[in-house]
């Protein structure tokens, strides 16, 4: 049921990644793509790698082989600013929100890399300074009414319940207007209607914006309902690759995954 | 009905970043600032000025400065006095060294040197965090201090270590008198305090607090860590710099070492903590309240002692460090945002008052 839009070519290129943290070996020779406009998502079992994958990246991680082809440029590993400033937002697994600042602050933050003001500018306050707080106010604002959280506006973070956590991180992702968004477990710990919401929201984001979503999520059912293509991770190894009804069909999968029970 | 916004509808977001959104906390500004400029440089005494007043000020700007590393960019530091004492000394020699030197561009030049130090000093912290940058602050406090009682040409050889600081001329007027120099002190604070909510409020500010929170998180969104923590040190020292040079030539009226030591450090982390880490208006609460306690607390033990009961001579300072030490455990424990914070909890009272639901 994914919506009417053409998925273009592709804009996302693993190229046989291996990451090992001493010798844990999280990834091994990992390559798939993504593309442009598409939702993809990396399902495996706890352990299997996907959360590393994303790290990848986006530069939190840096994989000891393997190359990360984004829009065209390849790389063999970035730092985050770097993933950030070429179109890169993402979510994390653990909430990792600001605590101590409101919802708008967390979320103007997202558009920290628009706002070219010298530090000088914004202690005098004038021109260009005042021009971005307002203009990019208001694409904050924009991206709050879509999302439903006017309400929360001015509540520090860490009052929120967790599933509007959830939402206010995805939209300090959102608010850097990324090309492509990696949602680790965006609907972990959520209720079913909370799950509905933040589906409802991808599928929106994607449609609307034509963002490319890659994300990481352990309910089945929601994955074949929202993802064009699936890959499976299961203990570092890609096992699995492709549409829905496909990964269904995989006995490698079958066997490593959707055979054990939840 | 005094505390309302009923009726103020924000219909701009021009509006609604306002420093002061409520127009009820303007008036209240401006009223306090004309207090402040017209009101008691008519009426107060010249023991006002010199001995509360001035102090005030001048430690207000420095709790700023700390106020910026460690209440909005999260990282703790012991050596706001060193960051003074270099300010302090740097300007000396600007106006010792550069003959014809304006003396308020000499104070910026102090305040530059500080800022400067003040980011060699802070490249540890993008290794190190919490109690180890702490003790990695503790060390600046006392090298820069020693390098200070050292090297004799910063104090132009001077023998007894205790200089008498050149008089403040600007334009050739001679701020000698207590209220000229609390107004001289009073513009520099006010603008100085100005600039400083303007960086915290916009998106410097919420860069330094995302560091603060996350610093992983920041660094996945393109906050650039290095770059941003070093300008809180720099930004930070800047203005411990300026009321480092205040408190020499405002207050002091000498430029000496020994006036910068760990406790006057260690007072200004106190004001910081009791007026409120990540607000403005806390380090000018704070530090009102750093400087009048001790006086109060003597003020009230000299009245017991006239009214015949015996105290001993020592009870104030002693009951001074009792008082600071509970306020400060009452603080960190019950209310981290301190005394701006209570405040803000009153206003809000105030707002409901008096239908609380
Ligand atoms: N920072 C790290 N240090 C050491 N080991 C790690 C680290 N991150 C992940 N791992 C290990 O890598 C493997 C894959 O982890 P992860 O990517 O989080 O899996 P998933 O997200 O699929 O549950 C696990 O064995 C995990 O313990
Ligand atoms: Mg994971």
């Amino acid at each position: 049921m994914t919506a009417a839009r053409s998925i273009g070519g592709t804009i996302l290129e693993v190229d046989a990644v291996s990451l090992a943290f001493g010798g844990v070996k999280a990834l091994t020779e990992v390559s798939f793509d993504v593309r442009e406009h598409e939702i993809r998502a990396i399902i495996g079992p706890n352990g299997a790698g996907k959360s590393s994958m994303l790290n990848v990246i986006n530069g939190v991680y840096r994989p000891q082989r393997g190359t990360i082809t984004f829009r065209g440029v390849p790389r063999h590993g970035v730092n985050p600013y770097d993933a950030a400033s070429s179109g890169i937002a993402r979510t994390f697994q653990n909430i990792a929100l600001f605590k101590g600042m409101s919802v708008l602050d967390n979320i103007m933050t997202g558009r920290n890399l628009r706002m070219k003001a010298s530090f000088l500018e914004q202690a005098i306050w004038i021109g260009r300074a005042r021009r971005e707080e307002l203009d990019n106010r208001a694409r904050v604002e924009a991206i709050i009414d879509f999302l439903e959280i006017q309400h929360i506006r001015r509540t520090p973070v860490g009052r929120l319940a967790y599933g509007l956590q959830k939402r206010v991180e995805l939209a300090r992702a959102l608010a850097a207007e990324p090309a492509l968004l990696l949602l680790d477990e965006p609907m972990a710990g959520m209720n079913v209607e909370e799950k509905q919401d933040m589906c409802r929201f991808i599928l929106d984001v994607n449609a609307e914006f034509g963002t490319t979503i890659v994300l990481i999520e352990h309910d089945m059912g929601v994955v074949m309902d929202i993802c064009d293509r699936i890959v499976v991770l299961d203990y570092g190894r890609k096992i699995g690759d492709g549409a829905a009804d496909e990964i269904r069909g995989n006995q490698a999968v079958i066997d490593a995954y959707l055979g054990v029970a939840h | 009905m005094l505390y309302r916004e009923a009726g103020q509808f924000k219909s701009t977001y021009l509006a609604d970043s306002a420093i002061f959104p409520l127009r009820q906390d303007r008036i209240a500004m401006a009223v306090l600032l004309a207090i402040a400029f017209i009101v008691v440089p008519l009426t107060a005494t010249p023991y006002l000025f010199s001995a509360i007043l001035i102090p005030t000020l001048i430690l207000a700007l420095a709790a700023i400065g700390l106020n910026i590393l460690t209440g909005y960019a999260g990282q703790l530091s012991l050596g706001s006095a060193a960051f003074m004492a270099v300010g302090a000394f740097a300007s000396f020699n600007f106006i010792l060294r550069v003959p014809g030197i304006p003396i308020l561009v000499a104070f910026v030049g102090g305040g530059l040197c500080a800022a400067a130090i003040g980011i060699v000093f802070g490249l540890p912290s993008l290794r190190i965090r919490g109690f180890y940058l702490a003790v990695a602050t503790l060390a600046a406090q006392f090298f820069i201090i020693w390098f200070l009682t050292k090297v004799g040409w910063v104090t132009n050889y001077n023998s007894s270590g205790v200089i008498t600081a050149q008089p403040i001329v600007v334009f050739g007027y001679r701020f000698d008198a207590p209220a000229p120099k609390y107004l001289l002190v009073l513009s520099i604070v006010a603008l100085m305090a100005l600039a400083a909510k303007n960086m915290t409020r916009g998106n410097l500010g919420r860069k330094w607090m995302a560091i603060r929170d996350m610093d992983v998180a920041a660094e996945v969104i393109g906050i650039p860590q290095m770059k941003t923590k070093l300008l809180a040190f720099a930004v930070s020292s800047f203005y411990c710099g300026v009321a480092g040079a205040l408190f020499a030539y405002a207050y002091l009226g000498t430029v000496e070492p020994e006036a910068y030591n760990l406790d006057l450090s260690f007072r200004i982390l106190f004001m910081v903590i009791i007026g409120g880490a990540g607000t403005i208006l806390g380090s000018f609460l704070g530090s009102a309240f750093i400087v009048l306690t001790p006086i109060v607390l003597n003020v009230t033990v000299g009245w017991l002692d006239a009214s015949g009961l015996h105290v001993p001579a020592s009870a104030g300072s002693n009951l001074e460090v009792i008082v600071f030490g509970v306020l400060i455990i009452f603080f960190l424990i019950v209310e981290p945002l301190g005394i701006a914070r209570l405040w803000s909890i009153g206003k809000e009272k105030l707002r409901l008052w008096p239908f609380p639901h």
